[in-house]
């Protein structure tokens, strides 16, 4: 038996039956929505519309690429715990890390340069200011 | 006594070389899950970036949504023409996925383009060197995709080692993955 005949040891049949296009077809509408999202959000003055309608449709096409092009529903256990393992790793970074960064003040610290440049960084763009060329 | 070079993990169930796809993948996530994530406390943590994003062309980058999504539905197609033993077949569809590559670095350059005569480089502050390091390392990994899929296109053809049509697929929808983060992040939130 060669290699691809151990194939997703035979448990994938319902996985190739899958209709491809319609999937893509899929894909395509939650872009269009994507894209539209920010000029509805817009229209009715509701950021969070175009927050919503582009994260939320990114966490569902990646999970239509992941169940039905990569196939990894149906693929062993042992290939779920690996990637799972990562996105932990990345998890816990997040956690470890975004509390001082998100923040430019805590309970014994501040951050006054990224305090600054975010100050800074607001006041040019309620100025209209271009950008620096090369800087 | 000579032993077969293993073709499948006893332990694991799954063959070696997409046992070996899969960590490399599980690696990719710790890279670009940090990169992503690293951007969004930055970005949640500077308002005013907001309107250095509001730079970038929604329209290219939706563009180049649809060519890498249609990309990987012919990836998957080869796969399957591969399954079916039709090495001919999914040879010609990882070709049309190298062209998606291609079509999806040409828009890509012609914005980068674009972005820095504007006076947006990799030099700007705040948001454009996340811009740049994070759609450059994607970008790699888009041309290192096109080239590894040619070398296994040609072998399909001639009926090689199809399985490996399945593994550099499984690469190339990873890539897709990110591409689809990356989107709302760098050209919708605005």
């Amino acid at each position: 038996m060669t290699d691809h005949e151990h194939s997703h040891g035979g448990g994938d049949q319902g996985g190739h039956s899958t209709n491809y296009v319609k999937v893509w077809t899929i894909l395509v509408a939650l872009l269009v929505v994507s894209v539209a999202g920010p000029f509805v959000g817009e229209a009715l003055t509701m950021q969070w519309v175009t927050l919503a309608a582009a994260f939320g449709i990114a966490i569902v096409k990646a999970f239509l690429v992941i169940k039905h092009f990569m196939h990894v529903t149906i693929e062993k256990r042992v290939a779920h715990y690996i990637l799972i393992t990562s996105l932990t790793c990345v998890v816990l970074f997040f956690a470890g890390t975004a509390g001082d960064v998100m923040n430019h003040r805590g309970q014994n610290w501040e951050n006054d340069a990224a305090k600054k440049v975010a100050e800074d960084g607001l006041k040019k763009s309620n100025h209209g200011e271009p950008p620096k060329k090369g800087h | 006594m000579q032993r077969p070079i293993a073709t499948t993990r006893s332990v694991t169930g799954i063959p070696t070389g997409r046992l070996a796809i899969w960590w490399v993948l599980a690696s990719e996530i710790v890279i670009f899950g940090g990169l992503l994530a690293s951007y969004v406390m930055h970005r949640l943590g500077h308002p005013e970036w907001a309107d250095q994003a509001a730079h970038t062309n929604v329209w290219a980058g939706a563009f180049n949504t649809l060519v890498l999504l249609t990309s990987s539905l012919t990836a998957v197609l080869a796969h399957r023409a591969a399954e079916a033993g039709d090495g001919k077949k999914a040879g010609k569809m990882l070709l049309l996925t190298i062209v998606g590559g291609g079509v999806f670095l040409a828009v890509k350059s012609v914005e980068w383009t674009i972005e820095i005569q504007n006076g947006y480089t990799i030099t700007s502050p705040g948001f454009w060197p996340f811009y740049y390091v994070a759609a450059g390392l994607h970008g790699f990994h888009v041309l290192g995709g096109m080239v590894i899929m040619g070398f296994v296109a040609a072998a399909a053809k001639r009926g090689e080692n199809l399985q490996r049509v399945e593994f550099v697929g499984l690469y190339w929808h990873f890539v897709d993955i990110v591409w689809i983060f990356l989107f709302p992040l760098l050209y919708i939130a605005k």
